[in-house]
């Protein structure tokens, strides 16, 4: 029997709807002599949810379990049989041939390219495989029977059925919850293991303190300079001129905007002006990319060529020798600064909306006007709470992508001049990652020690952001 | 009245100015803002609709050709292997050269080729097969046109500006036949019934629809059921404990994650660790659940919350047990409330770029996906990549692909707002 | 056990016990986190009559009655101590599933809170997750049944299928006495049920309960001591977490043994 995961899964799940009608069908030929389904300790529906269960579980976890560890147990078996020679060589090499077998077995390169001494190793592969589709479906589906039959029999009209299922329906909420737990740690692990990885090819201290980042030259492994140089400090200064260039546009106008909107706008503004700034949020960073990438920079280059013009016929040397960068990090700054406004002016508003109108009337009360109510009584109650917004709006800034990918270009200049180009951490994770690399070149790897550097630095701003946040508003709960 | 008190009274009254001046100013800062935030939305939607709209037409030429048996070697007999052997390509060549003379060395005759759309002998040959009896006929058909004489025809004619790569002698050509009448503008149905392509007037955004399609069907068949039961888990069941609390703050912190750091966990535990293929919408799919987890359950709690304690006494005091309380009760009371977050999700997966370029949904792929395991890309990474194709053609088409996104995520947030409006119960 | 608490203990007066009751109370303590609600309180609770709990806001009457149905297993922090026998069977022991408890032991609340469903639903909801019936038949008996017995049915026959939550308060409080009852339980709790009704819709709940008597018993918690003297047989006034005497309505309100329930009766306290 040769079936496809997907057709498989069908048929368990069909099969499993029998199981729970036949579950019910039989609580309810058990209740009738007893006089009814009230003389059952639970509804019948929960005697053929268990049956059903029996049936689903069970089967379940074998189809899981074997597609996980098939490949696993296949290949070492393959193994084996392998040459000599071949069994001696290093882990990565091994790999190396154990998929060259794999793309002979299924017929994408021939024979030749491995050597006659590899046939055994392929027929067994061949061999193995096919005994391991055959045999799936049809163990998948005697367990499947097995746990039917114990479900059916259990049905009891002393027993209480409910208790089982909503145990069952406890635990698979409780495994739904941990996906969470499993997803940070999978996160952690991964960007772990493979930066370890990394530091094994280069030293931690020429990856943390190098001031010169060209992985590009890694292409050939016997090529001159084949190591490439990993020096993170021009992708963090980079990383770091266009935040600040993005915050400072957000945190004025999201701030200026939250405060006017809250206390000066009448219901009717606010009501149609709030939603407008909202679409900023919702548009995709995609977009914000190309914005920047087709219309902002190309604007700031040509507003930058005619103002060197204009300061080379007038005369004044610092003009004359303006040179913007057609992929300057003003033009990605800027859009990210657009992008986030919205970010900062709603974390905003909830802060000045938190702090307690008594110390508006107090102020008011004693004759200042609007604005200085704010700027000495609700800017000072409210500013750890913004500080906090600017935070997180930081680490939104940190791990923006898109924009950069599309706006900020790959030159990684050490430079704090925001008309040039610069390059930044999110940009090469994705440079270095996009296309076909070998999976433990030193490139690769270098995306996954940049990966967590980012997640370090945007988790701690994150939770030092969220503590502040905290603090302040047990100020005034 | 003494000069000092004079003074006081002046100085007061200068005060008092000084201080409205500031709250007027003040006043306009705010103005300004919110006026910066508008003009940029503005800006922003008039930049990419002014880029995108003429994407929406594409330039046909009217082209009367003479289906010559002769020259192709088939009649109305021949089998469809034979129409399918036959050189379409040097028939159409020599169809253009007869109509054109003025064509003479190789460059100009290369360049008349290159003013209609390379796949036109693939066209006529389709249309042939499909229907033999043309075979031995004239018959005008409107041809598709270049994407450069597309540009022209839309942007450059008539104006003294030089937009568009034709070439002197092509315009010459083109604009004989805009004298004669035989460019037309049609809505661009090719955008919408194609996928991607080199060529741009050939490309469509199909296959990055359907791509998204199926990307953002795994997203949410995996994502709305897992989030619902951890938020069930969380607000009705989970006894308050460290663990609990653990789950929570691990919750928290994904919510903000940076999206690149997403694609690096599906690159290293989908595809390395388990050897799950790449560039296709399942595991494109696994990553955006991921992605968009925190957001459903976070919305779904607060749901949840808004469900009054009296409705789960009444059922408890009834004899329902917790799980029949919250099965029965707490769920369809909280599902509107879900639903909009899971919405709101989905927007956010459909939006989504950065993680989809780790795991390979990048590549250059002409077919439309039929399957979650067939190789595809999304319309997000479609307008990534169009945006760096050089060709002008491509900026429009990027920019109508954005319009086709941004008419989505439009569509599904005024969904969820109808939804929240219309089924969201006030107690 | 500290000597403070030896200190504490107290005597009800009048007549807590009885002789064959359809529940037994013994020295039940409640405490929520580290606060005692309830100390040591015995009562019997007879079978087929009404009992009502009268006593100061915050005496600890409302707690006491939901530990008769367990209700107070929903607040994590409540532990209950003592023993508690519904038909000589304890009502806290490990096997004995809260589920069922509830089901013989119906609860009615302060403010009506019918399920947002349709009126038929919210009367056979109980029958539906007790598997009381075994078609549609015998369902749409048991409402109907169960409607005419709270006096609503004339009021809602035509519009069964209609939303409960359109119903006026007085018909909500009714609604879910009809919806208790079609559980068919053995005592029924009710915690002050006219609270949030006006005179008139509490007079007709106040009848009903009456009427409801033959059948079932039912402890009433309530504030409004001409409520008690209107329904109930016997009332136990509660001080402070303290069970301070139980005896005949008419003797606990003409000549109440303890000097703190004639103060409370005089309105001295309250």
């Amino acid at each position: 029997m040769n079936m496809p995961t997907s057709n498989l899964l069908l048929v368990i799940v069909l099969a499993t709807a029998v199981a729970y009608l036949l579950g019910r069908l039989r609580s309810q030929q058990i209740a009738k002599p007893l006089g009814g389904v009230r003389h059952l300790a639970t509804l019948p529906n929960y005697y053929a949810s268990l049956v059903g269960l029996w049936a689903f579980i069970p089967a379940m976890l074998l189809v899981l379990c074997w597609t996980v560890f098939d490949g696993v147990i296949i290949s070492s078996l393959v193994k084996s049989v392998l040459p000599a020679e071949a069994k001696s060589l290093p882990s990565n090499e091994l790999s190396l041939v154990l998929s060259q077998i794999t793309n002979t077995a299924s017929g994408i390169t021939d024979l030749s390219t491995l050597g006659e001494e590899y046939q055994p190793a392929v027929n067994r592969l061949l061999f193995l495989n096919n005994i391991s589709h055959k045999s799936m479906p049809i163990l998948a589906i005697v367990v499947l029977i097995l746990g039917f039959l114990i479900g059916y029999r259990a049905i009891d009209a002393k027993h209480n059925a409910r208790y089982a299922v909503e145990r069952i329906f406890n635990i698979g909420l409780l495994i739904c919850s941990s996906i969470a737990i499993f997803t940070t740690l999978g996160i952690i692990l991964s960007v772990i293991f493979e930066s370890l990885r990394f530091f094994e090819k280069v030293p931690f201290f020429d990856f943390v303190f190098g001031t010169h980042w060209s992985p590009q030259i890694a292409i050939r492994a016997d090529q001159e300079g084949a190591s490439g140089s990993f020096g993170v400090i021009p992708l963090i200064a980079g990383t770091m001129l266009i935040s600040l260039i993005a915050l400072s546009i957000a945190v004025p106008a999201g701030l200026m905007s939250a405060i006017y909107l809250s206390e000066y706008a009448s219901t009717r503004v606010r009501n149609i002006v709030k939603p407008m700034l909202e679409i900023l949020a919702g548009v995709p960073t995609v977009v914000y990319g190309f914005f920047a990438a087709l219309t902002v920079a190309p604007a700031i280059r040509t507003y930058g060529d005619q103002l060197r013009d204009w300061g080379a016929s007038n005369d004044i040397q610092w003009l004359a020798n303006l040179a913007v960068s057609s992929e300057s990090a003003l033009a990605a700054g800027m859009v990210m600064g657009i992008m986030i406004i919205p970010f900062v002016s709603s974390l905003s508003d909830d802060v000045i909306n938190a702090v307690p109108q008594s110390l508006r009337d107090g102020s008011l009360g004693l004759g200042s006007t609007k604005s200085e109510t704010i700027k000495r009584v609700i800017f000072p109650a409210a500013l750890p709470g913004i500080v906090g917004g600017v935070l997180l709006a930081a680490s939104r800034a940190i791990g923006e992508t898109m924009i950069v990918v599309m706006a900020a270009g790959l030159a990684a200049n050490l430079t704090i001049n925001p008309l040039e180009a610069v390059t930044t951490v999110t940009v090469q994770i994705v440079t270095l990652l996009v296309g076909d690399q070998e999976f433990d070149s030193a490139k690769t790897l270098a995306a996954f020690a940049l990966g967590l550097f980012l997640f370090v630095i945007t988790l701690a701003l994150n939770v030092i952001a969220l503590k502040v946040v905290k603090k302040y508003r047990e100020q005034y709960d | 009245m003494t000069d000092s008190q004079v003074n006081n009274v002046d100085r007061k009254a200068k005060l008092l100015k000084k201080r409205y001046a500031a709250e007027s100013r003040f006043k306009w800062y705010g103005r300004i803002s919110v006026g910066f935030g508008i003009a940029c939305v503005l800006f922003l939607f008039t930049d990419i609709i002014s880029k995108g709209v003429g994407a929406f037409t594409q330039t046909y030429i009217n082209f009367e050709i003479e289906f010559d048996e002769s020259v192709l070697g088939v009649d109305a007999t021949s089998s469809p292997a034979e129409i399918k052997s036959a050189s379409f390509g040097s028939f159409f060549k020599k169809q253009l050269r007869a109509a054109y003379p003025g064509a003479k060395s190789r460059k100009e005759k290369s360049q008349l080729y290159a003013i209609f759309s390379s796949d036109m002998p693939l066209i006529l040959r389709n249309m042939v097969l499909a229907d033999p009896t043309i075979l031995g006929t004239r018959k005008s058909i409107s041809m598709i046109a270049d994407d450069d004489t597309d540009v022209y025809y839309k942007h450059g004619y008539g104006n003294d500006s030089n937009i568009g790569r034709l070439s002197d002698f092509q315009k010459i050509i083109v604009n004989e036949m805009i004298s004669n009448g035989a460019l037309e503008k049609r809505f661009n149905t090719l955008f919408f019934s194609n996928a991607d392509s080199r060529e741009p007037e050939l490309a469509g955004i199909k296959g990055a629809l359907v791509g998204s399609l199926l990307t953002l069907m795994v997203t949410l068949l995996l994502s709305f059921p897992i989030a619902v039961a951890t938020a069930i888990y969380l607000e009705e069941f989970a006894p308050k404990n460290k663990f609990t609390d653990f789950i929570e703050v691990n919750i928290n912190n994904l919510a903000a994650v940076p999206s690149v750091i997403f694609g690096l966990l599906g690159l290293a535990v989908f595809i390395n660790f388990f050897g799950m293929p790449r560039s296709v919408p399942l595991i494109g799919g696994f990553v955006l659940t991921l992605m968009t987890l925190p957001t459903i359950i976070i919305s779904s709690r607060a749901a949840i919350k808004s469900v009054p304690p009296s409705i789960r006494q009444a059922a408890m005091g009834m004899g329902a047990s917790k799980v029949q309380t919250v099965i029965h009760h707490v769920l369809p009371l909280a599902l509107p409330g879900m639903l909009t977050g899971t919405i709101i999700g989905m927007a956010q997966a459909l939006g989504e770029t950065a993680p989809l370029l780790m795991i390979g949904m990048v590549a250059f792929i002409v077919d439309v996906p039929g399957a979650v395991t067939d190789s595809a890309t999304v319309l997000p990474v479609q307008i990534f990549l169009w945006s760096d194709s050089p060709e002008r053609a491509f900026v429009e088409k990027t920019s109508a692909a954005i319009m086709v996104l941004l008419a989505f995520l439009i569509l599904m947030n005024s969904l969820a707002v109808w939804l929240r409006k219309r089924l969201e119960r006030r107690w | 056990m500290s000597s403070e608490t030896l200190e504490d203990r107290y005597q009800t007066v009048g007549s807590p016990l009885l002789e064959d009751p359809k529940m037994r109370i013994r020295s039940v303590d409640v405490s929520y986190a580290n606060n005692q609600a309830i100390f040591d309180v015995n009562l019997d609770i007879g079978k087929n009559q009404v009992i009502s709990m009268i006593g100061p806001s915050g005496c600890g009457k409302s707690t006491f009655l939901r530990c008769l149905n367990r209700m107070n297993d929903t607040i994590d922090i409540c532990k209950v101590t003592g023993q508690i026998l519904l038909d000589d069977e304890d009502i806290y022991s490990k096997n004995l599933d809260v589920v069922e408890l509830r089901a013989r032991v119906g609860m009615v609340f302060q403010k009506p809170n019918p399920f947002p469903k349709s009126i038929y639903e919210n009367v056979a909801y109980g029958a539906r997750i007790h598997g009381l019936t075994d078609n549609k038949v015998q369902l749409d008996e048991l409402v109907e049944g169960s409607l005419i017995k709270c006096g609503l049915w004339k009021e809602v026959q035509d519009r069964l299928e209609e939303p409960a939550t359109g119903l006026s308060g007085g018909q909500q409080q009714r609604l879910c006495i009809a919806r208790a009852i079609a559980v068919n339980p053995e005592v029924i709790l009710m915690d002050e049920p006219c609270s949030a009704l006006d005179p008139i819709a509490t007079a007709t709940v106040e009848e009903l309960i009456s009427e409801l008597s033959e059948n079932f018993t039912i402890a009433i918690v309530t504030h409004s001591m001409q409520q008690a003297a209107r329904v109930s047989q016997r009332t136990a006034y509660f001080h402070l977490g303290k069970l301070i005497e139980v005896n005949d309505t008419s003797q606990v309100f003409t000549n109440p043994e303890h000097a703190l329930t004639e103060e409370y009766i005089t309105g001295r306290i309250g």
